[in-house]
């Protein structure tokens, strides 16, 4: 799409400390080259709107912070062009799914409480070697790619906010806690599976996901949350037929002692600083 | 450990609903050409191949294991939507019972029955 002249920004704003339901109110900005949302919303509380609230951080897409509800789907503030969005009117709202603490600022904290019910660490028998480390847990490239995907995950919450069985049961636990617990699930250094399963096999678990699919679409980081939810059914239900044994923990491994280059790999520039 | 539990056998009752759905459906509608099933009369629901049916053990088995799995299959999925709408504690109990009680007293009755269809069949 061709840049627009203008862009009007429909925010949806509300302050609890008034009492009044959310409403829409517009903005209308001249475009600069390169604008993302982000970039806009910054313009507006600078210029227009000091009250307005949200959160982000980063602004290059790796924090999370900026999950918004832009013109109908869920996506991050400052991963979004406008122009790619082929309109200039830009609606904005905080992300559905979830309660709203003040203008676009969605509470997460359910979706936090359900990742950390799930124990999204390592998980093994041996702490002291997890503490004091003796050597190195053996990973080979096969066994890292079972998870790598999932560890892409930036928690933003966009996933939660397609998601609808989010939308209509309070039980479930949802696509990002559920996507974390598979990825140290399948983790090879990691023994957790049983501990874990005291969630995942009540009503928290994925047995309420109707594989739309959303999520994947949702996720800014190209994590594949449903494909996640469905390996887990199939483990667990193997699992109830006796038919699935977790592999025992990758062992532990000496450190490398002597490290050869490889001929073909330049050194790295000497350090600035 | 009870939703695990549950997700595991309405998977297997789907499977048993392909198998024996399968069944009925190549008996119904395919067994004019295989005519294996059907040893009276080439049209499967004439009243000499219902009978012929009924008299074998492993058609009355069939049944009742189709009404059970079929039952288990779609309660539990009516349940699911039920629970999606998000009733309180209190409805849930109540719906589990209900839908259980209700289950099997519709199994009991489907199994008599076909028992019963399979025991006058074999005194014809």
């Amino acid at each position: 799409m061709t840049a627009p002249a203008n862009v009007t920004f429909r925010i949806r704003r509300y302050d609890p400390a008034t009492q009044q339901p959310p409403a829409w109110e517009d903005v209308t900005l001249p475009y600069t080259h390169g604008m993302t949302v982000l970039d806009g919303l910054r313009t507006i509380k600078e210029t227009r709107a000091a009250t307005l609230a949200w959160r982000s951080s980063c602004r290059m897409g790796v924090c999370g912070s900026c999950g918004m509800f832009i013109n109908g789907h869920p996506r991050l503030a400052c991963n979004t062009q406008i122009t790619e969005l082929g309109t200039s009117l830009v609606t904005v709202a905080p992300l559905p799914n979830f309660a709203i603490i003040r203008d676009l600022v969605p509470d997460l904290r359910p979706m936090f409480d359900a990742h950390a019910a799930l124990m999204p660490h390592i998980i093994r028998e041996d702490t002291t070697e997890m503490y004091e480390p003796t050597g190195e847990y053996f990973q080979n490239p096969h066994e890292l790619e079972q998870f790598l995907q999932f560890t892409y995950c930036i928690k933003c919450g966009c996933c939660m906010a397609a998601c609808p069985t989010v939308a209509t049961d309070p039980a479930y636990s949802g696509p990002m806690p559920l996507a974390q617990s598979h990825r140290y699930n399948a983790d090879s250094r990691d023994g957790g599976f049983h501990a874990r399963k005291q969630v995942l096999a009540t009503e928290r678990g994925p047995w309420k996901c109707h594989y739309a699919g959303e999520c994947s679409q949702a996720c800014p980081k190209g994590v594949d949350p449903a494909r996640a939810i469905q390996i887990m059914k199939r483990q667990l239900v193997f699992d109830y037929l006796r038919l699935y044994k977790q592999p025992c923990p990758s062992k532990v491994v000496a450190k490398p002692t002597e490290i050869k280059r490889r001929a073909d790999v330049p050194e790295a520039p000497a350090a600035t600083i | 450990m009870r939703d695990q539990r549950l997700w595991t056998w309405h998977v297997l009752a789907g499977l048993v609903i392909l198998v024996f759905l399968g069944l009925h459906m190549a008996i119904m509608h395919l067994d004019v050409l295989l005519g294996i099933f059907n040893p009276g009369d080439p049209h499967p629901i004439a009243w000499a191949n219902v009978v012929a049916r009924a008299k074998t053990g492993f058609f009355t088995f069939s049944y009742i294991v189709l009404l059970g799995a079929a039952l288990f299959h779609g309660l539990y999925g009516f349940r699911n939507i039920l629970f999606e709408l998000g009733p309180g504690p209190g409805v849930k109990r109540a719906a589990n019972l209900v839908l259980t009680v209700g289950g099997l007293g519709l199994f009991v009755f489907g199994a008599w029955a076909a028992w019963a269809a399979g025991t006058l069949a074999r005194t014809l």
